[in-house]
């Protein structure tokens, strides 16, 4: 009867379908995740022990609970390795982001005043590069700053540098390569909200009396907070977990999470560790999150 | 509720104290003003006097470069040629927000993220005004325009009339030397429109502020300003009282924008002592004044409006009535338009062409309604008509 309803409704079928989904490629997955950073390592296959065996019986089960522990996120917190790397990439994905809303905010205004037509222009010329694959992009990146790259040769035919400066390995490239990447996802946001907002309202503040500066901080700026809002998250949330762009363009003498994670798995084969380590970094993330969330609804409720 | 407002003047002060000129003396002179948008020339050289305390409108269908000489006044706009001088001082290149002149938008443009009191308080900040001043300013704005317990609503929480009355406030609350108002009742329905714009005459008596106000409603214009200019393709066709330009219209373009007319084309004229004779195709011989101003030989039109024309079911014999009825056609009765006040009626004219008679409905019961096919009489004085250059 149930089963024939939902598909006889597929508006009620749609409305539980992101529950599904959720349930299914979320919570199960965090839930093998959050297991498996309560256990030990092992020399076996899975590399962990216990394994809960639904086949072994009641018992078996019963001690392979008692044997979970909570041994690895004390290991996080008291080695410093860890604690490293999760401030590191929160001081990454700090300067990251507000490298990319500084830059980002300036292009997404001009953006939306521009004439209509020209718009649609720009907006390709935005999304364009993801045409590329984004490892190749990176790599072309290693290619422009490396020793004799483009980078350096251009400098040193406009003689401001009397020798190749070193941009590889070093944290300005990573930089360069993070800003590079995500640049679009600040854009694209910025840009919904500022052009959704009448230029006549920036009108009005400049005939009351306000010069250009307070005519952004009074009046473009805080109506475009929502946008600046959406692309901070959409910046600094992956940015944390970064691990492409750090391990091809900045040094290796200090490592953000991401690269911290996949040592532990794929070098020190230590699954319950780097478990453990990635159930923190979501509780890390999902602070400006419920945050923002927060802020959002607030905000509804106003204008209710 | 006539609450004399207090003397410090924000707008005044940002634009280094200027003492507003007496009533009656030019505020705003406007000197050959013009500006063109890539090949289209939006204004062409517009020249106008605006006297303090006045409330001038100006009227022309879209297009016709009212709202950019608006924005040139606000200073969203600078003007390529010309002079725009404001108590004697030329702004034409000034920015907004150093101008000692305010704005009302089409749309109102409140600032959505701020409560009435902010939106109102806006302009007042910007002045760098003391905030006990402020709040007292507020009050005062608030009860001026009766929006009193909705001071910390957000825009969106009001209503289209409420919306208007936040914008209106927020326009004088800097006590601006002039006021400018772009449609500022378009948005509304007709019957609230019709109340706002006495409210606004109200107000603007009772500020003693000069209003300029950018409309395409030409009875809104007629009513509300003391002074009317037409504009049509980038240029004043005629500055006059609503009065004078129903009345006097300068050219058959304004005749024909300016209410409604009927309006002959004529060939040729003679002198009858102070009456010119003009012979129409449409509709014969017409016998009008003098025009005050002489017209040249060539083409003309004649232009009367429709509520100078009387109909009757036979000529009038009297001999004050062939005084006055000196132009009498012959007709039938085409089309009747019953509009409650005045009924319109469409004459067919034995000579070939068409004249409209408006009439006021004096009665309740009219026995005496012409009906259609009926043969009347249409009757009008010299006074009555409009020469026209054609």
């Amino acid at each position: 009867m149930s089963s024939r309803r939902i598909f006889a409704r597929p508006a009620r079928f749609a409305a539980i379908a992101p529950y599904v989904w959720m349930a299914l490629f979320f919570l199960v997955p965090f839930a093998f995740v959050l297991k498996i950073s309560l256990s030990q390592t092992a020399i076996a296959q899975p590399p962990y022990e216990p394994v809960f065996d639904l086949t072994a019986g009641w018992e078996a089960l019963k001690a392979a609970f008692a044997a979970l522990s909570i041994d690895n996120f004390r290991l996080l917190g008291s080695d410093d390795i860890y604690v490293f790397a999760y401030v590191r990439s929160l001081t990454v994905a700090i300067t990251a982001t507000a490298l990319l809303l500084l830059i980002g905010y300036p292009i997404a205004y001009g953006m939306a005043r521009l004439p209509k037509r020209w718009q649609a222009v720009a907006m390709v010329l935005v999304i364009v590069p993801f045409w590329t694959s984004f490892l190749i992009r990176i790599y072309a990146w290693i290619n422009i700053l490396q020793h004799d790259g483009l980078l350096n040769q251009i400098l040193l035919a406009l003689h401001l540098v009397s020798q190749p400066v070193v941009w590889l390995s070093t944290d300005t490239a990573m930089y360069i390569g993070i800003v590079y990447s995500y640049l679009p996802f600040m854009i694209l946001p910025l840009y919904a909200t500022l052009a959704k907002m009448e230029p006549v309202l920036e009108e009005a503040a400049s005939d009351l009396g306000a010069p250009p500066w307070q005519v952004f901080w009074l009046v473009t700026f805080p109506l475009s907070l929502p946008g600046v809002g959406a692309g901070v998250l959409l910046c600094f949330i992956p940015i944390v977990g970064e691990f492409v762009i750090p391990d091809l363009l900045a040094g290796s003498n200090s490592l953000m999470i991401g690269q911290t994670l996949w040592l532990e798995f794929f070098t020190n084969k230590d699954w319950p560790v780097a478990s453990a380590a990635a159930i923190v970094l979501l509780v890390v993330l999902l602070v400006p999150l419920l945050l923002y969330e927060r802020l959002q609804k607030r905000q509804l409720e106003q204008e209710r | 509720m006539a609450k004399e407002l207090p003397g410090a003047d924000v707008a005044a002060e940002a634009a280094g104290g200027d003492a507003f000129p007496a009533a009656g003396q030019p505020l705003l002179r406007i000197e050959a003003v013009a500006k063109t948008f890539g090949t289209f020339r939006a204004v062409a050289g517009v020249s106008l006097d605006i006297k303090a305390g006045e409330f001038f409108a100006l009227l022309g269908p879209s297009g016709c470069g009212k709202t950019t000489l608006l924005r040139m006044l606000a200073g969203f706009e600078a003007p390529d040629e010309g002079r725009i001088l404001l108590g004697g001082k030329d702004i034409a290149q000034a920015l907004p927000h150093e101008r000692p002149i305010n704005m009302m938008f089409q749309n109102y443009a409140l600032f959505p993220h701020l409560s009435v009191r902010d939106n109102i308080a806006f302009g007042l900040k910007r002045a760098g005004m003391a905030r006990a001043d402020i709040a007292t300013r507020v009050a005062e704005m608030v009860a001026l325009v009766k929006l009193e317990g909705l001071e910390k609503r957000k825009p969106d929480q009001l209503s289209g009339g409420q919306r208007q009355r936040v914008a209106l406030a927020r326009a004088l609350a800097r006590r601006p030397q002039l006021l400018l108002l772009d449609e500022p009742l378009a948005a509304l329905d007709k019957k609230l429109r019709e109340n706002t714009q006495g409210e606004l005459m109200e107000l603007q008596r009772r500020l003693g502020m000069t209003f300029i106000i950018v409309t395409h409603d030409q009875e809104e214009a007629m009513t509300m300003a003391s002074r009317i200019g037409v504009m049509k393709a980038g240029k004043l066709a005629q500055v006059a009282s609503p009065r004078e330009l129903y009345e006097a219209p300068r050219s058959r373009w304004i005749a024909e924008f300016v209410g409604d007319i009927n309006l002959f084309d004529g060939e040729s004229k003679l002198r009858d002592g102070h009456r010119l004779v003009i012979g129409t195709r449409d509709a014969g011989a017409l016998v009008v004044a003098e025009p005050r101003e002489p017209v040249g030989a060539g083409k003309f039109a004649i232009a009367i409006r429709p509520e100078k024309v009387k109909l009757s079911r036979r000529a009038p014999v009297s001999e004050a009535g062939r005084e006055t009825a000196i132009n009498t056609l012959d007709g039938v009765i085409a089309d009747i338009c019953y509009l409650g006040g005045t009924t319109t009626y469409k004459v067919k004219l034995d000579t070939g062409g068409m004249l409209q008679a408006s009439v006021a409905n004096s009665a309740r019961i009219d026995v005496d309604a012409y009906s259609l096919n009926q043969h009347v009489v249409a009757w009008f004085t010299p006074d009555d008509c409009v020469v026209l250059p054609s």
